[in-house]
């Protein structure tokens, strides 16, 4: 547990608070949890589909997480479900000390106010500019005058080296830039919690290699918790502190790059590897070969 | 039979809660603290592309369709000695009737379509849940001032349509078939009441246009967020605006028209 001291008027999200009056001043002692999300026993599904069955996961605050996965395993339903967008069928995530999933609408929104999602198609608003997009989340939040939005703007597309891009339409952008776009959008608020949708997939080894430094410095730099749901292993293990792994709904892994790496089960180890054949055959079940392949069959 | 039963169940369940849902989704939408400051120039910039956009398509339809009917009630009137009562004959029938309604299909072809379009483009594109995990509601900054603009465009698009038809049905009458000026205006003006004729005209066109928008918005936010989910949203908006349009004509015609 962490201990924050904090001199001011009002407490930031935490487990626990104490108030403590010193004459005029006013100290705020909260205990927050180690883990920024903490999802415990959550269940969730599809139609008659399950998706997760009592799974827990751990978010280290202010670390870099990757959650890992073959296809179809629920990430992005994840990312979704800490966001609120979603409702778990059973179980908690609680975010920053709150039961997301419980919050009513307007607190909903109060609590995505600290956080932020970069989406996998980036999802830039198409009939405004570069700017407008960056600065929209400061237009409808603040209150700021029109030349601090601008430098504020400014600067974060200077953080992911737009800043010459300012102008152009969503429409004039290449994925790499449209993503890039999208995380200044993303970090305009400066959001405690960052949520990363694919951000890797399908840009070439330039624009990945830009995005997986923004990623880490970005985290580093704002003091953020980032989430990130990746394929690309070498890529989200290279800028992760912590990774979780799923498959078939439940979590086969979690732990440090290196500790899962060494020590995961041979499914974990299959996954990271890359290894064709292993716990999840190389084949679709089906009868003997031989006996397929004998005339009459 | 028992499957035919069973599939009847099934898609009348299913339609009751897509009504529940376009309620509960009306509800969110509108109901609430206004926010002026970010409110208003969001309902000007939709005022603009649904109502000044629909401009062309209702000027132009209001003005062939008055000098139609100028044509067909002159041809009839003429008959009987009548052809001076073609002014009353061109206004009410648009007034009461053909203003409404014609601007409401019109109003749901042009504007409608765009609107589910471009909402289920922005659903498809993630635009809609982006702005949802930036603590802005959708439904507040997309929907909301959408459906304003659709209430308040529509009426003052069917006033535009009654006022241009007439103008066309009078080019018509008096400038080409030689009705006697006069008598257009005079018996027009005798004949058409302001309660019973132009605000019933008004309360049909509202009706329609909240119909027709409401229609449009939530086929577009409930569609599937794919080219051919947005294709079929579009076609079910044009198709159920129309056909609510028709009806609902009938019975707000039945309420105020006809004495029980």
């Amino acid at each position: 547990m962490l201990v924050v001291v904090d001199f001011c008027a009002y407490p930031f999200s935490g487990k626990r608070k104490g108030r403590v009056e010193l004459g005029h001043c006013q100290l705020w002692i909260t205990m927050i949890s180690n883990n920024y999300v903490e999802i415990r026993g959550m269940s969730f599904s599809r139609g008659d589909r399950l998706i997760f069955n009592d799974i827990d996961v751990d978010i280290p605050r202010g670390k870099v997480t990757s959650i890992m996965g073959p296809s179809g395993t629920g990430k992005t339903t994840l990312l979704r479900l800490i966001g609120g967008q979603l409702k778990p069928r059973g179980g908690s995530i609680i975010v920053d000390g709150q039961n997301i999933s419980r919050l009513k609408r307007k607190q909903l929104y109060l609590a995505r106010e600290r956080m932020g999602m970069l989406f996998q198609s980036g999802a830039l608003f198409s009939d405004i500019n570069v700017f407008e997009n960056v600065a929209f989340p400061l237009r409808v939040h603040t209150k700021l005058p029109e030349d601090m939005i601008r430098d504020i703007v400014l600067m974060k597309l200077q953080a992911v080296g737009l800043r010459g891009a300012r102008d152009l339409m969503p429409s004039e952008l290449s994925g790499g830039m449209t993503r890039r776009v999208a995380l200044a959008r993303t970090i305009a608020l400066g959001p405690d919690l960052v949520l990363y949708d694919e951000p890797f997939a399908g840009q070439d080894p330039i624009a990945m290699g830009v995005l997986v430094q923004l990623i880490r410095l970005l985290n580093d730099a704002l003091g953020m918790t980032s989430v990130l749901v990746s394929h690309d292993v070498s890529e989200a293990l290279s800028i992760s502190d912590h990774v979780c792994i799923i498959a078939d709904g439940k979590m086969i892994g979690q732990g440090s790059p290196k500790h899962l790496k060494e020590q995961g089960s041979p499914l974990v180890k299959q996954f990271l590897q890359g290894l064709p054949d292993g716990p999840v055959p190389f084949h679709y079940p089906a009868t003997d070969y031989k006996t397929d392949l004998l005339p009459g069959n | 039979m028992l499957d035919y039963i069973r599939k009847l169940g099934a898609n009348t369940m299913h339609s009751i809660a897509v009504l529940g849902r376009s309620g509960l989704f009306l509800w969110s939408s509108l109901v609430g603290v206004p926010d002026f400051r970010n409110g208003m120039p969001l309902l000007i910039k939709q005022l603009y592309s649904v109502g000044v956009l629909s401009l062309v398509i209702i000027v132009v339809s209001g003005l062939f369709i008055g000098m139609v009917l100028g044509l067909q009630g002159y041809n009839i009137l003429v008959d009987y000695g009548s052809e001076q009562a073609i002014g009353q004959m061109v206004a009410l029938t648009l007034v009461r009737e053909l203003g409404p309604v014609v601007t409401g299909l019109l109003f749901a072809g042009r504007a409608g379509s765009a609107l589910t379009a471009e909402i289920g483009l922005m659903k498809a594109t993630e635009q809609l849940s982006s702005m949802e995990m930036m603590g802005v509601d959708p439904l507040r900054r997309i929907i909301a001032p959408r459906l304003w603009a659709g209430f308040i465009s529509m009426p003052i698009l069917a006033m535009i349509f009654s006022a241009v038809g007439i103008w066309g049905g009078m080019l018509v009458g008096v400038d080409w078939l030689g009705v006697y000026e006069g008598s257009f205006w005079a018996n027009m003006q005798s004949s058409v009441s302001f309660e019973k004729d132009i605000l019933n005209g008004i309360i049909k066109s509202l009706v329609f246009g909240f119909v027709c928008t409401w229609i449009a918005v939530f086929q577009g936010y409930d569609s599937i967020p794919t080219s051919e989910g947005i294709s079929i949203a579009t076609t079910k908006t044009v198709v159920y605006s129309s056909l609510a349009v028709l009806g609902l004509d009938f019975v707000l015609t039945a309420v105020m028209f006809t004495a029980f």
